[in-house]
């Protein structure tokens, strides 16, 4: 035990998961955020069809997150869950209806507009509530001990609403890109047409919460600024990658504005978990004091690793099976 | 008046798992049928089999799809609710959800997708390979999920320092002593409501004279099964009780409504079990059999539940009441198996129109006996959480407030509601649609071919969606 340290392992895993399940169903839920705004029903056809094959398995790694905390990090688990209570029932709802609407639109024509509704809000809801667990991680929890003792509504403050519309936007913007990449036609030059908006959208928000983060939490504020130090590498890199949205959209390049925002994500990402590492319930516990113990860890950790590579061929096998362009008209009818 | 957040908590697990719970039952149990049929298919070629594992296969889609998106709830609830509980028992509960996602939900979800829509796109034996470890998965999961539970109704292989349990066996704790009976009771019980539900829908087809040959082969199969299934379901159940009484002597007393200790006890058929006069009232039983049965001798000794205080005596008239409703549906339906057995022949069975409407009013029957069953077995258990080391109350979240509590108690109900409602009236489609003939099989192309449950019924929601809907 002493030789590799577990609690930094599961640290790496849970972490990867957690990107893991924001990039995938990140766009899926951006493209429902999208639904009210498409110029029509067959766009609304085509942006459901891309995502349709895939989602299901996406959000697989939504479960392995909660489980997977649960067994390595419990603090976790029983901190965040009670501290955004209602958040989370929101988040389940949106998920559900979500989830369903998705299997039952297409088999609907008279009561198709309730399941697009259904679709848009579940998403929206879903996305913001994410947003705002974000939001809840930098600001902070009150903890006694290993409880949580704040009320049911700390959680929504301006600052976790500001994160919420934050990742709908971003989520809203892998959405696009995806379906640029996706579709083709009138619903790929819809698609390109709101990258840019929605570009500079995630680029107010990101400034309005870069800004205000470090008043938010003193913590952040001291390895910001504290000294001069890499962390400023990862939001250049993420600015690198705004730009590169940018100027791919107006060469109508039809991959690479989906792969600047999986950058842009990531580095915002690891951008966040720099600044709070090792920190993981703010504003006291770290990784280790989260922690369960050893022997759990090690338990698990052995079925994980064996397990998570096969996971990851059959996903991306499936990426593959369902390669290549949705087109209108295709699909359900 | 305070609202409780105990009580509000307790009400939404028992009304969230619950809702949870119809499905996989049914899901393990037809996953099986649907390998079966296809392994059928695959050995003889009979289109018979392949047409009856098609229709099964969507209904499987619909039932499964609810299953996950109840399942995801699930999986948040110990930490919403019982976030105590959840911290306490992390390093034992972690692991096996974990393990239950690894090994079960990725198995399931990467399988599905070729048994829901690979018919045809790869060869005849990769897709009966699909559809046993999809089987498979359905067991796998019901092996950790039981096995966590087992583990807090009957706890070993943990020590508890300072407020959390640190595992010192993994075997012992996951094989702890009620988890195969447990297993075994369940794995029937999933048999069963697969058998009945077939049963059911093949008897309502032969009643309207449709599709006779295959339904016939089905239902016949059906009462086979149900003749063996049945009656070995009493016997586990009775082991099951035994052990029970080994483990948890306050449950079987509340089982019983017996109060006293004591010899002689009798099998109480009805009573009306009174908490606050500590008796019964209105008792109506057969003397020494409750003795008889639990000890194999009149003169046993039955404990009684005052040999605990009353502050950790299980609300009884739940767990008395659940226990008759649950053995009751269980005798009933070994009636049915045998009367089948009798009925066959000269093929009586497929004809006599009182039995198939029998057979379809049984359909139900597994989900109310699987729901008493639990809430014998859950309510017997309280005032404890983890059996005599966590009460309820200690579980509880500690910043759960009533008003909160409610407030999610009312909108489970309400997602749910819809959600269910949907989803029953799109199932009663299927099953009206019924078997396509072979041409009529729609074929889709790749796209529609989403990997995901419910797109494998091509059944429209409401009327004017396309397809013409037979009745
Ligand atoms: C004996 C069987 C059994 C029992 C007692 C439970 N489950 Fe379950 N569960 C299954 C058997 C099952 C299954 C058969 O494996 C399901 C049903 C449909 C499905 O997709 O898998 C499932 C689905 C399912 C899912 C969705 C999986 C996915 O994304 O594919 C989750 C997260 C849970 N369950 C979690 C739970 C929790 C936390 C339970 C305890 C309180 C629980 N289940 C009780
Ligand atoms: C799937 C079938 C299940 C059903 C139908 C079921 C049913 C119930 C019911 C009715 C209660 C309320 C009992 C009462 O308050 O008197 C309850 C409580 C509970 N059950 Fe289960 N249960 C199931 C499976 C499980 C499993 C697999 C676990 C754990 C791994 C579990 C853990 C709990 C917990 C933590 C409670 C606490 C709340 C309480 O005691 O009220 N249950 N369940
Ligand atoms: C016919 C005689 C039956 C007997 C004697 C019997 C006995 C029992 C007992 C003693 C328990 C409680 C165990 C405990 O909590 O420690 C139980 C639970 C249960 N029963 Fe039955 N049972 C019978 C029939 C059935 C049938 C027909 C079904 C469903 C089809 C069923 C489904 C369940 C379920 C799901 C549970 C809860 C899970 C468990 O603890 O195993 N039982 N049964």
């Amino acid at each position: 035990m002493q030789t590799f340290d577990l609690s930094l392992i599961w640290a790496g895993i849970i972490g990867f998961g957690i990107i893991m399940y924001v990039l995938m169903d990140g766009f899926d839920l951006g493209l429902g955020i999208l639904f009210p705004f498409a110029p029509d029903e067959d766009a609304r056809d085509v942006m459901m069809n891309s995502v349709a094959p895939i989602w299901d398995g996406n959000e697989t790694w939504l479960v392995l997150g909660g489980a997977g905390l649960l067994g390595a990090f419990p603090l976790v688990y029983s901190v965040f869950l009670p501290a955004l209570y209602i958040g989370v029932f929101l988040m389940l709802a949106g998920l559900i209806f979500r989830g369903v609407a998705f299997e039952f639109r297409f088999k609907s024509k008279r009561n198709r507009h309730w399941w697009n509704r259904a679709f848009c809000w579940g998403s929206a809801v879903a996305t913001f509530a994410q947003g705002a667990v974000v939001g809840t991680y930098i600001q902070g929890f009150e903890t006694e001990g290993f409880v949580y003792v704040g009320g049911a509504l700390d959680w929504l403050t301006p600052f976790t609403v500001l994160t919420g519309l934050g990742m709908m936007a971003g989520y809203s913007l892998l959405g696009a890109t995806w379906l640029i990449l996706k579709s083709e036609g009138h619903v790929q030059e819809w698609a390109y047409r709101i990258t840019p908006k929605l570009l500079a959208a995630v680029l107010v928000v990101f400034a309005i919460i870069s800004a205000w983060t470090p008043f938010v939490d003193g913590s952040v504020r001291e390895r910001w600024f504290g000294q001069v130090s890499l962390i400023w590498l990862l939001p250049v890199l993420a600015m690198a990658c705004a730009y590169g949205i940018y100027r791919w959209v107006s060469h109508r390049r039809e991959g690479m504005p989906f792969i600047a925002t999986l950058g842009m994500f990531i580095f915002t990402y690891l951008g966040l978990v720099v600044s709070k590492w090792p920190v993981i319930v703010p504003p006291d516990h770290t990784i280790w004091d989260a922690a369960s113990a050893p022997e759990s860890q090690l338990f698990l950790l052995l079925g994980v690793l064996f397990v998570i590579p096969i996971v990851l061929t059959y996903t991306a096998w499936s990426y593959w099976v369902f390669r290549g362009k949705v087109r209108t008209g295709e699909g359900y009818h | 008046m305070e609202l409780d957040p105990l009580i509000l908590s307790r009400i939404q697990f028992a009304f969230v798992v619950s809702f949870h719970a119809i499905f996989p039952v049914f899901t393990i149990g037809l996953a099986s049928y649907i390998a079966l049929l296809n392994g059928l298919y695959f050995a003889n070629g009979n289109p018979a089999w392949e047409r009856l594992a098609t229709f099964w296969t969507k209904v499987f889609a619909v039932v499964f799809g609810m299953g996950v998106v109840s399942g995801i709830v699930m999986s948040f609830q110990f930490g919403t609710n019982w976030s105590n509980f959840a911290q306490a028992s992390a390093n034992f509960l972690g692991p096996m959800l974990s393990y239950e996602v690894v090994t079960a939900f990725f198995l399931e979800a990467g399988f599905l997708g070729v048994l829901l829509f690979g018919r045809g796109k790869v060869p005849q034996g990769v897709h009966l390979f699909a559809a046993t470890m999809v089987a498979v998965g359905t067991f796998i999961s019901a092996f950790w999920i039981l096995s966590a539970n087992s583990w807090m109704q009957t706890p070993a292989g943990v020590e508890l320092i300072d407020g959390a349990f640190h595992v010192t066996s993994w075997s012992t704790a996951i094989f702890n002593a009620s988890f195969w009976y447990r297993f075994m009771h369940m794995a029937t019980a999933s048999f069963l409501t697969g058998g009945f539900v077939v049963a059911a829908v093949s008897a309502y087809y032969l009643l309207r004279g449709r599709d006779e040959v295959a339904n016939k082969k089905a239902l016949s199969m059906c009462l086979w099964l149900l003749l063996v299934l049945a009656p070995a379901q009493a016997v586990i159940g009775d082991f099951h009780g035994l052990n029970t009484l080994e483990h948890q002597p306050t449950k079987v007393a509340a089982m019983e409504g017996n109060w006293e200790t004591q010899s002689h006890t009798p099998l109480l058929l009805f009573a009306l079990p009174d908490m606050d006069a500590q008796k019964n009232h209105f008792e109506v039983g057969i003397p020494s059999l409750a003795s008889l049965i639990l000890t194999h001798d009149v003169n046993g000794v039955v404990p009684g539940l005052k040999d605990v205080p009353r502050d950790e005596q299980p609300f009884v008239p739940l767990v008395f009441w659940s226990f008759r409703v649950m053995v009751a549906i269980g005798l009933a339906m070994i009636g049915v198996a045998v009367a089948g057995l009798v009925l066959r022949r000269g093929g009586r069975v497929y004809q006599c129109d009182r039995y198939l409407k029998l057979l379809v009013a049984m359909g139900v029957s597994p989900f109310i006996a699987v729901l008493a069953g639990w809430f014998v077995t859950e309510g017997g258990r309280s005032p404890w959480l983890v059996y005599g080391m966590m009460t309820q109350a200690e579980a509880l979240t500690p910043s759960l407030t009533g008003g909160m509590a409610l407030f999610t108690l009312i909108g489970y109900i309400a997602v749910y509601a819809v959600v269910f409602c949907c989803g029953v009236y799109y199932l009663m489609r299927v099953i009206r649609q019924g078997m396509l003939p072979h041409d009529q099989e729609t074929v889709v192309d790749d796209i529609e071919r989403a990997k995901r449950p419910l797109s494998a019924a091509h059944i429209p929601f409401d009327d004017d969606a396309g397809h013409p809907v037979r009745s």
